[in-house]
């Protein structure tokens, strides 16, 4: 067998609630989205018919990409050569405004996960799709899914109703911290304020290239609210921010803690040194400069090792080819990357032998 | 670093028998009382202002959302020992900074009285209207080294493209500033023809990070500590390049200048990457770019420098210079508020005496014409 090779990150695809969850929904939800046709939850960040949503080769014959087993097997270890690999199911559950619609949905994704991928391919594991919306309910749903050790994270979206560091998020994060469960952050926006400061943008491409910056509002956010001090053996991971703005980001986020630390005196550190201890990040896309030079720079000034997670993005049209590797990658990073950090990251994944 | 640290700056260039005189393309005066601000405002308006205030998308009438750092966010010892607030005093200011900093021109940008942000867009007018005129009366006027530019805020776009005109036509003007934080991102169509007027002008268009558009300032939400907020500058103006770009306005204005004030240039590289790195993929997205991001960026922006990135390694900012170009960066210092930079100290690497004269002097003498 291959040496082990963990994609952090790829994407299963949700058909609908009146097909694929259905079997799932409790009854009550069951009669509703019948009789409410309440179905076509796709999240407006992953349009199925937008090129990157899905790649030419990676496009099933009907239906979105990410929603056939075997085609997704095919893609993800076959041809791109991982051992392993982390199930994230990204729909719009997490942006349904009424909270006991969006718990029954999250809680039918996880059901729908485990019984048919999980169950039919142990090289799978999963992370738990949770109702931010009402912080108890997701609790709940992380406690009724913290016995199965196939589910190996929380996944939130970059872009949702609140910052994840208020203190109203908290419980969330202690049950987490409490099971092993490392927080993953995904791109993604339930739409609740525009991706940026400025406004709404025109274009999708636009939406995306601000989620860096979503992500980037989301560690201040975990940081400065006092998460990981409360919080100490949690992790977060970024999963398809971008990697490449996270040294300036950081060096930015040191002198402007030491110019105001007055005000959030529990941080006690640079932001950089708790970012490096608390903080992963998937590596596709990784976003770096086009020349190896300029690639060593940007790892060397984001200073860790640990923090890089091989993850290839499946479907996402994120490079063409079989190698997820980002180019000029220092061998040293790309061993990493693949088995001992995510290993670390993610204490529950266990590999099947 | 004390190599670095201790190189007095000035002193160096006059062994070097040719003087680096500093532009700073960023420096903020303030209104030091009612009185010199409303002589230039018809009655009316000097009677709303007095009656209704700033009606703005924040919470409070009397501070802003987010609790600063220190009072006005200025600097401790920039009160002028004749009262007012800091930046109010011309003869304070040269003393304090113009003069022992060796300016040659300083570019005004007033915030004043949240002159951007006005709800009532025709108060905003008489707002911005005065506040132009009041830059050369109390400033330009009195010290030929301090320039103005043109406040026209960009969501009444009727008045912006009138008051670019009248001020045009008064010719002391340096550029044109907008906002970053407004209705909708500088990119769309309906704030071109601002673009088209400072085209045929000649006129850099200014956009200097702050304002209340009520967009929260994050893309996840409203931050709690102004310590977030003050970081979030970076990513609007990340957002603010990317729509300029995306949206095609250096592809259609090709000879419009733009500058973005205060956003400070780490986040500059990796936004161009990331842009690079998915055109190919969004490219059906906007036919309309005829060439890859990264290249309008190199051409058509330039960056003032404040605040200045201070990695742990010299080495480190001299790579992200590199990056962004030293072609593309203006000195600013922020005078007088709290995270001033010191053009003595600021920078935290060498830099090569060709790159110094750039950004202290060259670029911003060009971008503007002096």
């Amino acid at each position: 067998m291959a040496a082990t090779r963990i994609d952090c990150d790829i994407h299963p695809a949700v058909g609908g609630t009146r097909t694929t969850l259905l079997p799932y929904l409790s009854d009550h939800w069951k009669e509703q989205v019948v009789s409410r046709a309440i179905d076509g939850l796709d999240l407006n960040s992953y349009p199925p018919n937008m090129p990157f949503t899905g790649r030419v080769d990676w496009r099933p014959a009907g239906g979105k990409p990410g929603s056939d087993l075997k085609m997704v097997q095919r893609g993800a270890f076959d041809q791109l050569g991982s051992s392993h690999a982390i199930c994230n199911v990204i729909y719009g559950a997490q942006a349904v405004f009424d909270s006991y619609m969006a718990a029954d949905f999250c809680k039918a994704i996880n059901d729908w996960i485990a019984a048919e991928w999980l169950s039919r391919d142990p090289r799978l594991s999963a992370s738990i799709v949770v109702p931010m919306q009402a912080p108890d309910l997701a609790v709940e749903e992380i406690e009724r899914r913290a016995d199965d050790n196939r589910f190996v994270s929380v996944l939130v979206l970059a872009q949702g109703e609140t910052l994840l560091g208020r203190r109203h998020y908290w419980p969330v994060w202690q049950a987490a911290a409490k099971h092993k469960l490392p927080v993953a952050i995904h791109a993604g926006s339930a739409y609740r304020t525009a991706p940026s400061s400025i406004g709404w943008p025109s274009f999708r491409y636009e939406y995306y290239l601000a989620e860096a910056q979503a992500f980037q509002a989301q560690l201040l956010s975990l940081i400065y609210e006092g998460v990981f001090g409360k919080f100490p053996d949690l992790k977060v991971v970024l999963m398809e921010s971008g990697v490449s703005w996270l040294p300036a980001f950081m060096w930015r986020a040191n002198k402007t803690w030491r110019g105001v630390r007055v005000e959030v005196p529990w941080v006690e550190r640079e932001p950089a040194s708790i970012i490096r201890d608390h903080v992963r990040v998937t590596m596709q896309p990784f976003d770096g400069p086009p020349d190896a030079v300029g690639v060593a720079d940007v790892i060397e000034q984001i200073g860790s090792d640990k923090m890089f997670l091989f993850a290839s993005d499946y479907p996402h049209w994120q490079f063409d080819g079989d190698d997820p590797m980002p180019p000029h990658l220092p061998a040293s990073i790309a061993s990493r990357m693949c088995q001992d950090n995510p290993l670390e990251t993610f204490p529950r994944l266990k590999l099947a032998a | 670093m004390s190599d670095v640290i201790d190189r007095p700056i000035l002193a160096a260039e006059e062994a070097a028998k040719s003087r680096l005189r500093i532009i700073d393309c960023d420096v903020h005066p303030s209104i030091h009382a009612h009185a010199d601000i409303e002589q230039f405002m018809p009655k009316r308006w000097q009677q709303h202002l007095r009656t209704y205030g700033s009606h703005l998308r924040t919470p409070y009438i009397g501070t802003t959302p987010y609790p600063r750092s220190s009072p006005l966010i200025a600097r401790r010892d920039a009160w002028p020992p004749t009262g007012g607030p800091p930046g109010s005093d011309l003869d304070f200011m040269r003393k304090q900074h113009l003069d022992p900093l060796d300016i040659e021109y300083g570019i005004l940008q007033v915030l004043d009285l949240f002159i951007f942000s006005q709800q009532n867009l025709e108060f905003g007018a008489a707002v911005q209207r005065a506040i132009n005129d009041w830059q050369l009366a109390f400033w330009s006027d009195r010290d030929p080294r301090l320039k103005a530019s043109i406040l026209a805020g960009q969501d009444d776009t009727e008045f912006a493209i009138a008051e670019i005109e009248r001020c045009a036509k008064i010719g002391r003007y340096v550029q044109i500033n907008v906002c970053p934080r407004a209705n909708e991102p500088l990119g769309r169509r309906r704030y071109w023809p601002i673009y088209a007027r400072a085209q045929e002008l000649g006129l850099p268009l200014g956009i200097h990070v702050g304002g209340y558009g009520g967009h929260a300032p994050t893309g996840s939400g409203w931050p709690s500590y102004y310590v977030e907020e003050h970081q979030s500058n970076a990513h609007t103006m990340a957002a603010q390049l990317t729509s300029l770009v995306l949206e095609g306005v250096p592809e259609r204005f090709p000879n419009l200048k733009i500058v973005f004030i205060e956003g400070g240039f780490g986040w500059i590289p990796s936004t161009t990457w990331r842009m690079d790195r998915h055109f190919e993929a969004f490219r059906s997205e906007v036919p309309h770019l005829k060439r890859r991001p990264s290249e309008y960026v190199k051409e058509h922006f330039w960056f003032t420098t404040q605040p200045i990135d201070e990695p742990d390694e010299g080495k480190h900012l001299r790579s992200l210079i590199e990056w962004v170009g030293a072609d593309r960066l203006l000195f600013s210092s922020d005078y007088p508020h709290w995270d001033f930079d010191d053009p003595r100290y600021a920078f935290k690497t060498p830099l090569t005496e060709a790159e110094r004269r750039k950004i202290f002097n060259g670029n911003a003498r060009a971008v503007y014409k002096f």
